[in-house]
């Protein structure tokens, strides 16, 4: 189909599939869970599409319509946008597979509503992905704070309402406190806030100003997660697993560090921003969260807290990498927004997997639990590896073009913050896989034995952990994609 | 003689011809209906003045053909349509839907004199409205201050009374002051048309009386209009009135008063007096400063629910105030922009108050527990209202928070300081609408209020389409913003 | 003197500084009506002396009649509507007095609040 229709059903498919799922819902449970599997493949045909499209150099753009004189809601599919897009809508298929495992599992309540909020976040995050101007992402940003936000209170105990309220408040105090200010300082400096190759904003802002502005835009963007702006992470992760894959994997998180990436590449643009001093501030503050991060990381005894603070430990990578502003390290940046997705959604898919099955959440209760649920354990080990960048696991890639790129660029801190958090990761990571496979059982779990996770649940985490794999061996086209973004762009 | 060239006279006279005679109607209902059917042709009549307004057309007319200065002249320009649409607007869509609900708190033998009123509250303020003389402004500020103590006082709660006795207070020794300010002004320049005033006040030698009077004239409105800290009698005013009167009051009447001050003083006394524009400045910026800071904290500890939604009016009116203390051409803009959409948030937020009121007891937070379980499309309209205040972008809010924050930022340093209260605010308002937002959806119903039903579907379909009103003009704004540009351009335009 | 000449302003302030002491400091509510009543006469004082021209008389034609000075009749018909305006305030505001009597059987500020405080 056309390019510019490909974009708009893209948008509206998991609308409608919301639309469908609501009154499923009422009918039967599997014809539900059929309609949200079906948006979900849906959307994955229609969105990788569009992927030909792409490599063939094109960039195929629609506007929707004017708001205000000057501002209108408009797309544009470009590389990162693609990939962002391709990573979420393909994610979703396997979260949905996972998510008919887990809830039903666990026999949670009010499922149709949790169905119907992840179809509209997805739909969020398309918008996100293909957004051609700052207002357009913006829109798209905050109908993903405000759909998710149920799906952080599913619960709806006290706690929590209590967590999802962090999460919202920290969410909308930076995106309106700090992320619109600089959207609109944007605007009022450049007159515009298309995405453009280069940037927009060589010759209209210099100095101070340009550090100020990048501040803003970080820190506004709370999704990123990058302190002090990360405390929504920790807090919402007393969701349900699939929301917690949802938000560390899949969309939320990702769309906080691809709005990062893209506006460092579309609005300030690299080479401007390399030349500009008062912006290397970012890398610091970068590097800094990543350490922090996984230092907290190594204190936590609850399996999903440990995975929090590892995603914002490797959200910052992300950040760093985009902050060294040369080319092998954006490409490096791009990809582990795929490779971190597919590993961390491994991550917790099998933690959710070892709470369905056993109800278990600390670490120290993991012992022995791999003789136990070997597929489950097999995956998380993967994604682990990944975590910790060993090949032939997908995290290996990224870390191989990001340290390149560092080298390229003579950033020693860049280099040193790479080579401590390795053996961070290591430090928190290692010891799980150890006693979950060699360390004898403990006397609780021997009196009452239990088995692998819910089918559905499993063949998920052996998805994802199969694409970890294999994103070591196939990231051929990933690379191109992102080769695309670079051109121009000063080695 | 065609119909189009009254229209001007007829916004006016239609309302207030059939005030007296729906006294007359006792039968139930039929008095309800014939309000409805008026103020639905006062709305039609709006639309086609702003129609004609879009197309270029300002509509003067002369009272009995006597010409101006002598005679008395009516005018819609783009400022004036757009608070004719939002003023008729707004009691269309409390009349249609809210028949139940005053039904429920006022007697029906009572009825016909309640509606009564309400058109004289209606004819009052498009009265203002199409004005150009300052008397006239007086005299239909007074119609419509007593028609709306009058339906103040209508509902069952006796604490409307004491709340009506100090808006009666405030409000005469607003209107008072007002009118001392035009009778200094009659005094030195011999005119009470505006814009012959504008003239003749540059031929005034001795400017002092002219400044006088328009102190006066400023706190005059501001008191009407609910300027901080002239606003006391509006947070209790607008809780214990019936809730249709609330939606009618909160919508429209302060903003009324906000259009006479707006104008009077850019179109009379900005051109004439020397260095107004910074005394103005001066003068308003900190009020509204301070009125949207303290109304939105007030707003945040506020357990009934309507008074929040009050104290946050308040807070809003403050943002009028800010755009156009700012004295540019954005400012303006953003200012009369956000008179048309604020109008469309709160005229939703009250009306989806209105629904509740019909299930629960009380309009206390605590009361209306569980109401997104109970009444899942009443909260879903709150809650797009909700959003629209906060200004998410989507709504008709983020369109003029966005214009505001673009007009302060042309102010430099402290522009940036106002873009922060203005963030801070919208944050203090995501606050207040979400621990709604919490109370309805999080907590279990009560044991009484599990056999609430839904709202009337009237009422229920007139507050959807105000809560859908706001996401159509969050994303198709051209309509309201050319009107809102050209008001600014007029106002501002008005030099000698 | 001219200071004492003006002496209908020095009128026109006493009375209206008078008017709102008595509705900002009295507590008994037919009162604060009574002092609105004497603000708003002190503003129509003024209007009405403001438009006595020296030497004038009542803006009547008289026929036949030259050369005639006339005060201006203008401020007097809208003082006429003035005080049908403040006229229906205060028929307005003593109704609801006698409700609020009603109600709550005082019509002393403070019990009235003091009685809307109790739970």
């Amino acid at each position: 189909m056309m390019p510019e229709n490909a974009i708009l059903l893209a948008l509206t498919l998991p609308l409608l599939g919301a639309i469908g799922i609501a009154l499923a819902g009422r009918v039967s449970a599997n014809l539900r869970e059929c309609i949200t599997m079906l948006t979900a493949f849906g959307l994955v045909a229609v969105v990788w599409s569009l992927l030909p499209t792409i490599f063939a150099g094109e960039r195929p753009a629609i506007s929707l319509l004017e708001v205000v004189p000057g501002i209108e809601i408009a797309f544009q599919v470009e590389p990162l946008g693609m990939m962002f897009a391709a990573l979420a809508s393909g994610l979703w298929v396997v979260n949905s597979l996972y998510s008919i495992g887990y809830m039903r599992g666990n026999k949670e309540s009010n499922q149709t509503r949790f169905y119907v909020f992840f179809a509209i976040a997805l739909s969020a995050a398309i918008g996100i992905a293909f957004a051609a101007n700052l207002f357009t992402l913006f829109l798209f940003y905050e109908l993903l704070t405000l759909s998710t936000y149920p799906l952080v209170a599913h619960k709806g105990d006290e706690k929590s309402v209590r967590s999802a309220r962090v999460y919202l408040g920290v969410l909308l105090t930076t995106s309106i406190g700090l992320l619109l200010p600089a959207i609109i300082w944007t605007y009022m400096v450049a007159g515009t806030g298309d995405f453009t190759v280069g940037g927009i904003l060589d010759g209209k802002l210099a100095g101070p100003a340009v550090g100020l502005l990048l501040g803003l835009f970080v820190f506004g963007i709370g999704k990123a997660a990058m302190m002090p702006v990360h405390r929504w992470l920790p807090a919402a992760m007393v969701a349900p697993t699939p929301v917690s894959a949802l938000l560390h994997a899949v969309a939320v998180v990702k769309a906080g560090v691809f709005s990062i990436t893209k506006i460092i590449v579309y609005i300030f643009g690299v080479d401007f921003l390399f030349a500009e001093p008062s912006s290397s501030w970012l890398l610091y503050a970068a590097a800094f969260t990543v350490i922090a991060a996984s230092v907290v990381a190594l204190r936590q005894q609850n399996l999903k807290r440990l995975l929090a603070y590892s995603t914002i430990a490797q959200l910052s990578y992300v950040i760093m990498a985009s902050a060294i502003l040369k080319p092998l390290a954006e490409i490096g940046a791009a990809i582990h927004i795929v490779a971190h997705g597919f590993g961390k959604i491994t991550l917790f898919f099998a933690a959710g997997a070892i709470y369905t099955a056993s109800k278990k959440t600390e670490l120290w209760q993991l012992r022995g639990i791999g003789r136990r649920m070997p597929w489950t354990m097999g995956a998380f080990t993967i994604g682990a590896l990944s975590m910790i960048g060993v090949p032939p696991t997908g995290g290996f890639v990224s870390k191989w073009y990001i340290l390149a790129g560092a080298f390229q660029a003579d950033n020693y801190v860049a280099i040193t913050t790479i080579i401590l958090s390795t053996v961070l990761n290591a430090a928190y990571f290692l010891p799980i896989i150890y006693i979950a496979w060699f360390a004898p059982e403990d006397e609780a779990t021997s009196l009452k034995p239990h088995g692998e996770a819910p089918f559905f649940a499993v063949l998920a985490l052996t998805i994802t952990a199969a694409l970890t794999l294999g994103f070591f061996f196939f990231n051929g086209p990933v690379l191109e994609l992102e080769q695309q973004i670079m051109q121009g762009v000063s080695p | 003689m065609s119909l189009v060239q009254h229209l001007s006279a007829l916004q006016v006279v239609v309302p207030l011809l059939s005030a007296p005679l729906i006294v007359l109607l006792r039968p139930p209902g039929l008095a309800w209906a014939a309000a409805t059917a008026t103020s639905l042709m006062a709305f039609t009549i709006a639309i086609a003045l702003a129609i004609g307004v879009s197309n270029g057309n300002n509509f003067a007319y002369e009272m009995g053909s006597w010409p101006a200065p002598y005679g008395i002249t009516l005018g819609v320009d783009a400022f004036s349509a757009i608070l004719l649409l939002i003023t008729t607007g707004a009691s269309s869509f409390a009349l249609v839907g809210g028949k139940r609900s005053i039904d429920s708190q006022v007697e029906a033998s009572r009825q016909p004199l309640f509606y009564s009123a309400w058109l004289l509250l209606l004819a009052g303020l498009v009265g203002i409205v199409v004005a150009t003389d300052a008397f006239n402004i007086f005299v239909f500020m007074e119609i419509s201050s007593l028609a709306s103590y009058v339906l103040i006082a209508g509902g069952p709660d006796r604490r409307a009374l004491p709340a009506v006795f100090k808006y009666l207070i405030m409000g005469t020794i607003g209107a008072t002051f007002y009118l001392i300010g035009v009778g200094l002004i009659y005094m030195m320049t011999g005119t009470l048309n505006l814009a012959d005033m504008a003239v003749r006040i540059q031929d005034v030698s001795d400017q002092s009386p002219i400044l006088v009077a328009a102190g006066f004239i400023t706190i005059g409105l501001a008191l009407k209009a609910a300027v901080f800290p002239l606003h006391l009698w509006l947070p209790n005013a607008y809780t214990h009135a019936p809730h249709a009167v609330t939606v009618f009051l909160a919508a429209c009447a302060t903003k009324v008063a906000l259009y006479v001050l707006i104008r009077f003083d850019f179109i009379v006394f900005q051109p004439n007096l020397a260095g107004h524009a910074l005394q103005f400045a001066y003068f308003l910026m900190p009020l509204a400063l301070l009125a949207i800071i303290v109304a939105s904290a007030a707003a945040l500890f506020e357990p009934n629910l309507k008074r929040l939604l009050a104290y946050s009016s308040v807070a809003q009116i403050g943002y009028i105030s800010l755009g156009a203390s700012l004295v540019s051409k954005a400012g303006l803009t953003a200012s009369v922009l956000h008179i048309f959409n604020h109008s469309l948030a709160k005229g939703a937020l009250f009306l989806s108050v209105a629904c509740l009121a019909m299930g629960f007891s009380s309009t206390r937070l605590e009361a209306l527990a569980g109401a997104g379980r109970t009444m899942p499309w009443t909260m879903a309209a709150f809650t797009i209202a909700g959003l629209s205040l906060i200004g998410v972008p989507g709504t008709a809010g983020f369109i003029s928070k966005w214009y505001l924050i673009s007009a302060v930022l042309n102010e430099g340093a402290l522009g940036v300081g106002l873009a922060a209260v203005i963030v801070v605010s919208s944050l203090m308002a995501a606050v207040y609408i979400w621990k709604v937002i919490e109370v309805a959806y999080f907590q279990l119903p009560h044991d009484g209020s599990t056999a609430v039903r839904e709202a009337p579907i009237e009422l229920l379909a007139v507050t959807g389409l105000a809560a859908l009103a706001n996401i159509y003009y969050g994303l198709f704004s051209d309509v309201p913003v050319s009107l809102s540009s050209d008001a600014a351009q007029l106002l501002l335009g008005v030099t000698p | 003197m001219e200071l004492l000449g003006y002496y209908n302003y020095w009128v026109f302030a006493i009375l209206l500084v008078i008017g709102l002491y008595t509705v900002i400091a009295k507590g008994n509510l037919i009162k604060k009506l009574l002092g609105l009543s004497i603000f708003q006469s002190a503003v129509f004082l003024m209007y009405i002396t403001m438009n006595k021209v020296e030497g004038g008389t009542a803006p009547i034609i008289l026929k036949g009649a030259t050369d005639q000075i006339f005060s201006n009749p203008l401020p007097q018909v809208l003082i006429l509507t003035a005080i049908v305006v403040g006229v229906s305030t205060t028929a307005v505001g003593l109704a609801i007095v006698v409700r609020i009597k009603e109600t709550y059987g005082s019509i002393e500020e403070h019990q009235i609040f003091e009685a809307d405080q109790t739970p």
